[in-house]
């Protein structure tokens, strides 16, 4: 995997609270699992921001190998990997993600 | 395309003592969901917990396998979850 790619998901990740990597944007996911997410999040009522792999080929994949997931969305928070659409439902069921999530946007 | 019964074998062979149950929710051969029981999953976050599990299906990830949606549980966990699906070993 490119260097290059690899460096901008990490400056993406640093520069961003909370960054989703998704298909689609927040108004218009194109993937159900990328929409779930997303619904997770404006449920909690946070900011985050988004990152349409789509539209990038090359952050696409090598977001994959960044964090050795194989599947998108992918969800970071305080610049580290949370999991896709499976876990932050789990998390968001278990009361877990709304702590984290709110300690990351108060940091 | 994959079948269920595929995608079972392979975790199954993989993980320890797991129960597993794979539901293919289209019919399609590639949507799918899993869960996943064992007590492999002890101690360890959701996050490893899942990436133990795509480890064992990482080739049919890559190419036959569109979307797997994944739930794994330690033993203790499912028994308390008592969620409306069913693990048949």
């Amino acid at each position: 995997m490119a260097d290059d790619v690899m460096k901008r998901i990490q400056s993406l990740i640093d520069r961003h609270k909370i960054l989703i990597f998704m298909k689609g944007t927040p108004v218009m996911p194109m993937c159900g699992f990328s929409a779930a997410t997303i619904d997770v999040f404006n449920d909690l009522g946070v900011p985050y921001d988004t990152v349409n792999v789509l539209e990038d080929p090359g952050i696409r994949e090598g977001v994959k190998a960044f964090s050795n997931w194989p599947t998108i969305p992918q969800v970071y928070v305080a610049g580290k990997f949370i999991g896709g659409c499976d876990i932050v439902q789990e998390m968001h069921a278990r009361g877990e993600l709304e702590p984290l999530v709110k300690q990351a946007v108060a940091a | 395309m994959i079948h269920s019964d595929e995608i079972r074998r392979l975790i199954v062979a993989a993980i320890p003592n797991a129960e597993v149950t794979v539901r293919d929710t289209t019919g399609g051969g590639d949507h799918f969901e899993a869960v996943v029981v064992s007590d492999a999953f002890a101690g360890k976050a959701l996050i490893e917990q899942h990436q133990m599990v795509y480890a064992t299906l990482r080739e049919a990830m890559a190419e036959r396998i569109h979307a797997l949606s994944l739930k794994t549980y330690t033993p203790d966990q499912w028994q308390r979850a008592a969620r409306p699906l069913r693990v048949v070993s």
